[in-house]
């Protein structure tokens, strides 16, 4: 193998970040007044020495990436999941030159183009065909190239009828649909994608599937961050786990989402958030989930039989209006079985207020209509304007049937949950 | 298929991306921005374009701004307070400088927060980041023309033919450019890690504008103290200004010199200063 093969080449790479840390609550006020005093002063200094601002005061430091070393051959399409805040993102970051690394570095052989986000720079109040052309230099395409591949990004997006018209008139689902065209109209060697296939309605997140498999065919090198384990497993042949900033698995993608789904869940029936994940100013964060036995213990694996108990604690810390905490449960390949609100048995419709403070939300889970398998949880808050808080797969539960008797043949039965239904029968001849 | 090709070539070409840590100074990359000079264009049209949007006056903003500031010290500083104006209406000795004031004023507050505004580009795309600020003071130039226009109309009004010395003008608008973006790259820089520039930046070029010989002649000073007052760099500027359009005995001296060194200083530190701190720019924005 001649260099020239390499097309991403990664050595021990490491991003730390460093986060001023939260107000203590034990500081006093002289503390305090001393501390607003100096401030400035050492901001100051820090600010002629290059760097940023939460190196003034006292900080943490996170290794959101550590010792990372890989290698993708031209041509390859890797596959990278792991855990909410395990360092995908960064790691995307850091090879997109977007952050620079702390320590080791990368080379990439060829042009690049990075999909972190859709619609990066595009402007309300400018028409669709203008924001083509400015995403489209933003992306890093040419305009002759723009020029070539418009009718191609219009016919894609099917906003054709308004693509004179200022974007702000748009449905937020045209919008997004024709922020995607233009992405997935650009030609790179290399391809950096982070999970844009979560945007649009069905139909087109299938065709941005399709978008993509087209990319994958056609010989250029992919790097596919995601959380759907079923796009994941379709497109990338090799993948690589990350956990904690740190390769924890790599090779052929179906044993990296095995290990993935396995390993690094909690099958203990309780996950403790770190801290220091989101931070309080969010307004929303989870703490803490558990899901419980009939008898209230945390545990992994549930009975099918029995049902069990799901159980979160969170912390808001700014009032939010029409909140609806949720949690969604999904199978091994990233299906979802079901997704549940704290709204749903509400008699109105319309989210919670959410005050300041801490809270445990419970809602029993009957399990009789679930597989024999493997389920993840991921819990999220939002209001129908904005997400406060998600996280992916933050706890597994292992549904096992126990041998009640008329229950072992739903295993091999296909579909997401198996039902026990209550038949009725009667001659009507 | 060949033009597929052509647009294929066309795009933009890098070798092998080597990405290391960086530490301290750091070279420009010029070459890069050069490279990106589509998208430079695009963001200052993208500017240009969305100013004006949903105003009832428009473009009429880029007129008003500077000519209302005109009338207002022509009643207060020309009528009332009768300041000297080098034997020129003071109507358009004041004008003329305003024009080119409200360009460099408008150029340093929008480069000064156009990285912010940016953010979530910065977060999310990579590209030179000098393109941003750059492209904010870019934008002010089709204001600064269409205020200019209107300086040519009241100079036909008051009947002064500029001498040969309006072929300098463009050398003292550029000088004002690169003051703008100078004094714009160290403070787009330092507004990412520091807000408090959004709120000092108004008193800023409040003072500037009283430092500099708008409202009044920098005639009023004479010999070393008129040289020395050439640190500002707008002092040139303007006295460049009026030298070339209204033939005022400003000849450019030793203080355009001094303007134009100061304004090449800042110019250059700004742009190592912004490329040391570029580095932090996505982590912390």
């Amino acid at each position: 193998m001649s260099a020239s093969d390499t097309a991403i080449l990664v050595d021990n790479l490491s991003k730390q970040y460093r986060i001023g840390e939260r107000q203590a609550r034990y500081r006093t006020i002289r503390e305090t007044m001393v501390d607003v005093v100096k401030a400035p002063f050492r901001r100051t200094a820090s600010l002629m020495r290059g760097e940023s601002y939460g190196a003034a005061g006292l900080r943490q430091e996170i290794w959101a990436l550590k010792d990372i070393s890989f290698e993708v051959k031209s041509g390859e399409v890797l596959g990278i999941i792991g855990r909410n805040g395990s360092g995908k993102t960064t790691l995307l970051k850091v090879l997109s030159r977007i952050t620079e690394p702390t320590e080791g570095g990368a080379d990439i052989h060829g042009q690049v183009s990075s999909l972190l986000d859709v619609g990066t720079g595009m402007h309300p109040e400018l028409t669709g065909r203008e924001n083509v052309y400015l995403n489209g230099a933003i992306l890093g395409m040419r305009r002759a190239e723009t020029n070539h591949k418009f009718d191609q990004i219009v016919e894609f997006s099917g906003v054709e009828k308004f693509i004179d018209t200022p974007m702000k008139h748009y449905s937020s689902g045209m919008q997004v649909r024709l922020a995607f065209s233009i992405a997935a109209h650009l030609e790179p060697e290399i391809l950096l994608v982070d999970e844009v296939l979560a945007v649009g309605d069905a139909e087109f997140q299938a065709k941005c599937l399709g978008k993509m498999e087209d990319v994958v065919k056609s010989g250029r090198t992919v790097l596919f961050v995601s959380h759907n384990m079923a796009a994941i497993m379709s497109l990338c042949p090799r993948g690589i786990l990350l956990d904690a900033g740190e390769i924890k698995a790599t090779g052929p993608m179906d044993g990296v989402v095995d290990t993935y789904l396995t390993e690094s869940m909690s099958l203990e029936g309780q996950v403790v958030f770190p801290e220091d994940r989101r931070h309080l100013d969010s307004g929303f964060r989870f703490l803490a989930v558990r899901v419980l036995d009939e008898n209230g213990h945390p545990a992994g694996a549930m009975d099918l039989a029995e049902g069990f108990t799901l159980e979160m604690d969170y912390e808001v810390s700014q009032t939010i209006r029409r909140a609806y905490v949720s949690f969604e449960l999904t199978d091994r390949a990233g299906a979802c079985a079901f997704l549940s609100t704290d709204r749903d048995a509400e008699p109105v419709n319309g989210g919670n207020v959410l005050f300041p403070g801490r809270y445990r939300a419970s809602c029993f889970v009957p399990s009789t209509y679930l597989r024999s398998s493997s389920y993840f949880v991921s819990l999220g808050c939002f209001t129908n304007e904005q997400m406060f808080d998600d996280i992916h797969n933050a706890i597994a539960i292992e549904v096992i049937d126990s041998g009640t008797a008329g229950l072992r043949s739903y295993q091999e039965r296909p579909g997401a949950i198996a039902p026990i239904l209550r038949w009725n029968r009667e001659s009507i001849s | 298929m060949e033009e597929i090709k052509q647009a294929e070539e066309q795009s933009i070409e890098i070798a092998t991306i080597k990405i290391r840590p960086s530490r301290g100074w750091v070279p420009l990359r010029l070459k890069d921005l050069w490279e990106y000079r589509e998208l430079l264009y695009f963001l200052t049209w993208r500017d240009i374009k969305v100013r004006y949007k949903q105003t009832v006056l428009g473009a009429v903003w880029a007129i008003l701004q500077p000519f209302l500031t005109m009338v207002v010290f022509s009643i207060f500083f020309g009528r009332l307070a009768k300041l000297p104006s080098d034997n020129i209406p003071y109507p358009i000795f004041s004008y003329s400088a305003l024009v080119v004031w409200t360009f460099f004023a408008n150029g340093v507050t929008s480069s000064s927060n156009s990285m912010v505004a940016e953010a979530n580009t910065i977060k999310k795309v990579y590209f030179p980041r000098l393109v941003i600020p750059v492209a904010a003071v870019f934008s002010g130039v089709v204001d600064f023309v269409l205020a200019f226009i209107v300086l040519i109309g009241m100079m036909a009004f008051y009947g002064i033919t500029p001498s040969a010395a309006v072929f300098w003008l463009p050398l003292f608008f550029l000088l004002a450019f690169i003051t703008a973006l100078g004094v714009g790259l160290w403070l787009s820089a330092m507004n990412v890690m520091f807000r408090d520039v959004r709120y000092a930046l108004p008193f800023l070029i409040q003072i500037w504008l009283f430092a500099t010989p708008i409202a009044y002649s920098a005639s009023l000073l004479k010999g070393i103290w008129k040289t020395l007052y050439g640190l500002n760099p707008m002092v040139g500027v303007v006295e460049g200004f009026r030298w070339a359009l209204l033939g005022v005995e400003t000849r450019p001296g030793p203080m355009i010199a001094v303007s134009s060194f100061v304004s090449i200083v800042l110019l250059v530190s700004g742009a190592y200063y912004f490329r040391r701190m570029e580095r932090s720019f996505a982590d912390v924005v």
